[in-house]
């Protein structure tokens, strides 16, 4: 056996192409539920063009989190290297979680993610690496005990009461939407900077009524497609005049 | 048991929980695989706090997330969403604009399809974008990096939650007043219970479901 110690980089391409077998994976599994949904759809009768709009709906609507997720990665490559962000944050990984755990991981290690000028050890790489996989295992788990058990529930309640199921389901989305947007308003005691994430809610949702009444008064159709992403982007824009002028008149 | 002799929901489970656990031992490998190509092993105490640092946290809202969405994404689409992650973000929101826009509704068969087609789609575009990216790194950086671009990018959440609000809340508005009266009130007067964020999602689902169970048994929700 090889005793001698690789030399160790967090861009080696030992860590590049261990990250691509699986990506790999991921992208096969991506594909092998979108064909069978894509022929169990045709069973069920429904048209090419319903299932082609919610392909298009799905891919517009996915670029730009998908571009705050490659920031993401870019701001923690600058002390772990490329590959761990890279492959943390596109398989499980979110946005929020991975940042607070190599935050944490680097701190039980003796450094900081912020700490750009020391070079990480293998060890503490490998550490901080166990951390955030162990650390975001919990739907890898669950998911496969749960699933069945829950969707087999909704599905009982369902039948027991058709109405109060449908019901059911759109309370829980309404508790999803009220959680996000209830935090939207945490900051607002920190005086009018605080506010910044109301008024980029406000601007979203002018931006979605104003799609809404294209679509429904001007009968625009095409427009629908694009509702999501067009207030998500517009919202975000004008986030940066919002922000500036905020903070001109705090200074 | 032979596959193709299943039903469609009992091959999904079936394929779901085999490339579930599959995708859950090759993430495992990965760290392994790097401590045995250079032999250089976590530190125990470092690593023990780390793990404790986070786990129980990320433990906990992980499996709220489970028992949340699980029913909004249907089967193919949370085995497919759990591995590929980035849900409250990305995978939740773009399902439900999927269902929304086509008028199905999840837990029906043409629900479940149309969930497992729009996670899949997005984590399939995710994948792909992050890889342009990751190739194109160096001109990339300055550029999504620039101080100008910072607020628009900070304010994501909101910019998201905004128009999804809309699209949604104009469908239910009765049972939507409830919840977001309580979240915002609580978030306000307790604004450090705002970082602690998915924790308060089954919360804000209680309360919804005790308002329209209420409201449906005086008969206000047709």
């Amino acid at each position: 056996m090889n005793t001698l110690t690789q030399e160790f980089n967090v861009n080696s391409p030992f860590l590049f192409a261990a990250v691509a077998i699986v990506l790999a994976m991921v992208i096969a599994q991506s594909f092998f539920f979108l064909i069978r949904a894509w022929r169990q759809a045709k069973v069920l009768g429904i048209e090419s063009s319903k299932l082609m709009s919610v392909v298009k709906s799905s891919a517009v609507f996915t670029i730009v989190p998908a571009i705050s997720i490659l920031i993401g990665v870019i701001a923690l490559s600058k002390k772990l290297g490329l590959p761990l962000p890279w492959l943390r944050l596109s398989v499980i990984g979110a946005l929020t979680y991975e940042t607070a755990a190599a935050g944490a991981a680097a701190n039980a290690v003796g450094t900081s993610i912020g700490d750009t000028a020391t070079l990480l050890t293998a060890s503490q790489f490998t550490t901080i690496a166990w951390i955030m996989t162990l650390g975001i295992m919990a739907g890898v788990v669950l998911t496969p005990i749960l699933c069945r058990r829950i969707l087999g529930g909704v599905d009982k309640l369902e039948k027991r009461d058709k109405r109060w199921g449908e019901i059911l389901m759109s309370a829980l989305f309404m508790g999803m939407i009220s959680a996000f947007l209830g935090m939207i308003f945490g900051k607002v005691g920190n005086g009018l900077t605080g506010w910044i994430p109301v008024f980029v809610m406000l601007a979203s949702m002018v931006i979605m009524l104003i799609c809404a009444v294209l679509i429904k008064k001007f009968k625009i159709k095409w427009i629908e497609d694009y509702a999501m992403p067009v207030s998500m982007i517009g919202a975000m824009a004008l986030a940066i005049p919002i922000t500036n002028a905020v903070n001109s008149i705090v200074k | 048991m032979k596959t193709q002799n299943m039903s469609y929901m009992d091959g999904t489970h079936f394929w779901g929980r085999i490339w579930t656990w599959g995708m859950g031992v090759l993430l495992l490998a990965f760290p392994a695989a790097i401590c045995l190509y250079y032999n250089a092993w976590p530190e125990a105490t470092g690593f023990l706090k780390g793990l404790l640092a986070i786990a129980p946290m990320f433990w906990a809202v992980g499996t709220i997330e489970v028992i949340t969405y699980v029913p909004m994404l249907g089967a193919g689409g949370s085995y497919l969403g759990f591995i590929t992650g980035n849900l409250t973000n990305l995978k939740v929101p773009c399902t439900i604009t999927a269902l929304n826009k086509v008028g199905a509704k999840p837990g029906t068969p043409e629900g479940e399809v149309v969930g497992t087609i729009a996670v899949a789609v997005s984590s399939i575009v995710t994948t792909m974008i992050i890889f342009i990216g990751v190739l194109l790194i160096v001109p990339l950086t300055p550029i999504l990096d620039s101080p100008a671009l910072n607020p628009a990018f900070d304010q994501i959440l909101p910019a998201l939650f905004g128009g999804l609000g809309v699209a949604l809340i104009g469908q239910n508005l009765k049972v939507a007043i409830a919840p977001i009266l309580s979240m915002v009130v609580l978030f306000v007067c307790v604004p450090s219970l705002a970082e602690s964020g998915a924790i308060f999602v089954p919360v804000a689902a209680l309360i919804a479901i005790a308002a329209a169970r209420l409201m449906y048994k005086k008969g206000w929700l047709k």
